[in-house]
């Protein structure tokens, strides 16, 4: 404790990392998968392809797969990066394209009857009424960013791993204390966060 | 690179072999006690409202710590070595399969519960004859993601000095050996995949015979 009262501004500085780097891996992760979950939901066999390779990523240990990316990138923030988006894409296009199919069809077939084009219909009824479940979906995807985040300080890339890595290799037990008690109150915290956006999203359309 | 990787592991084929050993061993008694520990407690809860509701919110709390934060804060308790890492990776396999055994059985209809019923079983056969193989499948599941959550855990339980695989990838990355860590990376993704695999075929096969997709 009075390791951290001495050192508040390494371990803010550590999360602060931790934050801007899962937060860019999410962004990323977010668009290409909105992208790739639009198509996915109107294609059957697009939808199964994208969820076969995007479930493979997803069983691909995390630190080997940053171990894998060393030969092609580096060692870094891009091979974090790289690795987190991948290991989101599964629960995100599943939960983007399952959002849309789960709009009622007489809803989409109302909105073409008053006129409206497929991309009206798709930003102005779909996309809305599936947001509850892209937000789960971001959810679980935030959580595992911010897991993959910590081990990625392995390969450089800074955040809150840097300090239980350094409290390990210095046999330093407060270090790695403040490093994975902060990286478990900020993966808690954004849960809890996003599953009260995604409860009053419901309670909205309900 | 590869065949640089594949000469490392020909001429250190006994290491090799000793890492692998430990990585299946601590990923097969982690899963085991998991399971030994989740499936009862999830039965034993999954019936009373309260009481199932308090242990899927711990579980998802579980759910959400980050598996190396796990690790880190077992070690300053328990030490390095085999038994802090088996502890760590225990309690990371928990949540899932205490969730999905409560979520397996919380879903078995009311009525074919009521008809067992009528027909005169006691409240154990209905446990051990009529809910638990329907919610069989689901237990599986929980299990799956379980053991593939374990085998990629098990990846850095090097860094707490568990031994497996993750030590040929932490040692390659440390010296910057790219055939190395490829030794440790690649036969640890074959590792998760096989698992994945395999359960997913233990899962469909588990499944009752009526109750199979088409």
């Amino acid at each position: 404790m009075s390791w951290f009262l001495r050192n508040w501004d390494q371990v803010a500085i550590a999360l602060w990392e931790h934050v801007t780097i899962s937060l860019t891996a999410l962004s990323i992760a977010f668009v290409l998968s909105l992208a790739i979950g639009i198509v996915a939901a109107r294609n059957e066999r697009f939808y199964a392809a994208a969820l076969a390779v995007a479930g493979f990523l997803y069983t691909i240990p995390t630190l080997a797969f940053l171990a894998l990316l060393i030969p092609v990138v580096g060692l870094g923030r891009t091979n974090a990066i790289i690795a987190m988006v991948a290991f989101s894409l599964l629960i995100l296009i599943r939960n983007v394209a399952i959002g849309i199919r789960n709009v009622p069809a007489e809803v989409v077939d109302a909105a073409r009857g008053m006129g409206m084009s497929a991309a009206q219909i798709l930003s102005r009824v779909e996309l809305p009424l599936a947001l509850p479940i892209i937000v789960a979906g971001l959810r679980v995807a935030a959580v595992t960013v911010i897991s993959v985040t910590v081990v990625a300080a392995y390969v450089n890339a800074g955040g809150l791993g840097t300090l239980i890595f350094n409290g390990i290799a210095g046999d330093h037990p407060p270090k790695i204390w403040a490093g994975a008690l902060a990286a478990c109150a900020l993966a808690v915290s954004v849960d809890l966060a996003l599953s009260a956006v995604e409860r009053s999203l419901r309670r909205a359309r309900a | 690179m590869l065949a640089e990787a594949w000469h490392y592991l020909t001429t250190h084929l006994a290491q090799f072999a000793t890492a692998f050993g430990v990585h299946v061993a601590i990923s097969a008694s982690a899963l085991a006690l998991a399971a030994v520990i989740a499936i009862p407690a999830g039965i034993a809860v999954a019936r009373r409202a309260g009481a199932a509701l308090a242990a899927i919110n711990a579980a998802n709390i579980g759910r959400t710590l980050p598996s190396l934060a796990v690790l880190a804060l077992v070690m300053p308790i328990l030490g390095t070595g085999f038994t802090p890492a088996l502890v760590a990776l225990t309690l990371l396999a928990l949540p899932p399969i205490l969730t999905n055994t409560i979520a397996g059985i919380i879903g078995v209809e009311r009525d074919i519960v009521d008809a067992a019923r009528g027909m005169g079983m006691t409240p154990r056969e209905i446990r051990d004859r009529v809910e638990l193989p329907i919610a069989t499948p689901v237990i599986f599941a929980g299990l799956r993601t379980a053991a593939v959550q374990v085998v990629s855990g098990a990846v850095l339980a090097a860094f707490i000095g568990g031994g497996g695989l993750g030590d040929f990838i932490t040692a390659g990355i440390a010296m910057m050996a790219v055939p190395l860590l490829l030794v440790g990376a690649i036969p640890v993704t074959l590792l998760s995949l096989a698992t994945d695999f395999l359960f997913g075929m233990l899962e469909r096969r588990l499944t009752p015979r009526g109750m199979r997709a088409k």
